[in-house]
């Protein structure tokens, strides 16, 4: 194959995605940008995006899923893919995934009712955490300290929310040392990681974490590496919780951010991201 | 120099600017996103919705 065309599929060109459009640049790289507000696909035929790969850095995760969909099904490479997106995009799928590897995660519960969910808060014992199937940046993630708090949150998910709210997914709550590990897989390797602080119990560099290089040891490394191929393989940032038991995956995100991470490590990221898609742009 | 539509501040924007490039208002803060780069246009970036994110 001659030099690959690279498609970005976006619609908001964050930092993230200006790093990858100037990653591509240096190597010389022809890329299109793949504007998801403008796209129509035309179910019946190939979509002729004239690329030899997808990057699908995508905002909205349901925009991301269903043009991946469309896109593997005509063949068309993409970075993720479509099962990758699916599970990521879904805590409940993430957790089943880790699940049937064998990979340590924190202990979870799925209910339907408000009476079922908190039925299974209570075994969980409090402090427990009630998330959303689908959501990133912490949003919409409550510590549910004691039984009144309990109710209070299903009743007001239950009568407020739409259908996918009154799907409840509860875990159990990680004391951790005032950090989290955010991990960065490519392929089969853990390139990077760092660890998030935050006084908040919530640890996300969106809600305030601050950032530090965390070495990657070979344990680290070999847990995000398993979880990373547990969830499809790609380009994946890996969650991981330090708890008295060890660690802990907690979640996988498909479409990583990683603009604190890149001085913070040492680390050029986006370019490690675009030989991993020049790889798959010639296999 | 393009303006804040929200604002009508004057917003600076590097001219390796990029179509959906989002930018900041110095002055109220709003997130603008790059309309068009030829002619520099700025609109008010979407809110945040349920699916956004990582």
């Amino acid at each position: 194959m001659s030099d690959p065309v690279v498609g970005i599929l976006l619609s908001r060109v964050r930092v993230e995605e200006k790093l990858l459009l100037e990653s591509l640049e240096r190597r010389g790289v022809r890329t299109k940008i793949i504007d998801d507000r403008q796209l129509v696909l035309r179910l019946e035929e190939r979509p002729d995006l004239g690329v030899d790969v997808v990057l699908e850095r995508c905002i909205q995760h349901s925009r991301a899923l269903y043009a991946l969909a469309v896109f593997e099904t005509y063949g068309i490479p993409t970075v993720n893919t479509f099962e990758v997106a699916d599970v990521c995009g879904n805590k409940l799928l993430t957790t089943m995934r880790l699940i049937r590897d064998g990979i340590p995660s924190p202990r979870t519960r799925l209910a339907f009712t408000p009476e079922s969910a908190l039925a299974a808060v209570e075994e969980l014992s409090y402090p427990a955490v009630l998330k959303p199937l689908v959501g990133s940046w912490g949003r919409l993630i409550s510590k549910v300290n004691d039984r009144d708090a309990a109710e209070s949150i299903l009743e007001h998910k239950d009568v407020l929310g739409t259908y996918m709210h009154s799907i409840y997914y509860l875990q159990e709550y990680v004391r951790k040392p005032g950090r989290d590990i955010r991990a960065f897989v490519v392929g089969d390797e853990t390139i990077a990681a760092i660890y998030r602080a935050s006084e908040h119990w919530i640890t996300n560099t969106a809600r305030g974490g601050v950032a530090t290089n965390c070495p990657v040891t070979p344990e680290l490394n070999d847990l995000c590496v398993r979880a990373a191929r547990a969830v499809g393989g790609g380009v994946v940032a890996v969650d991981v919780l330090e708890s008295s038991a060890g660690l802990l995956v907690n979640e996988v995100n498909y479409t990583m951010e990683f603009r604190n991470s890149i001085e913070t490590t040492g680390l050029d990221i986006p370019a490690r991201v675009v030989d991993h898609v020049l790889a798959v742009a010639r296999r | 120099m393009p303006s804040c539509p929200e604002c009508d501040a004057a917003v600076s924007v590097g001219t390796d600017a990029v179509k959906g490039e989002v930018v900041a208002c110095p002055d109220c803060g709003a997130e603008l996103e790059v309309r068009e780069t030829a002619s520099l246009t700025l609109a008010l970036a979407p809110e945040a919705q349920e699916d956004w994110g990582e």
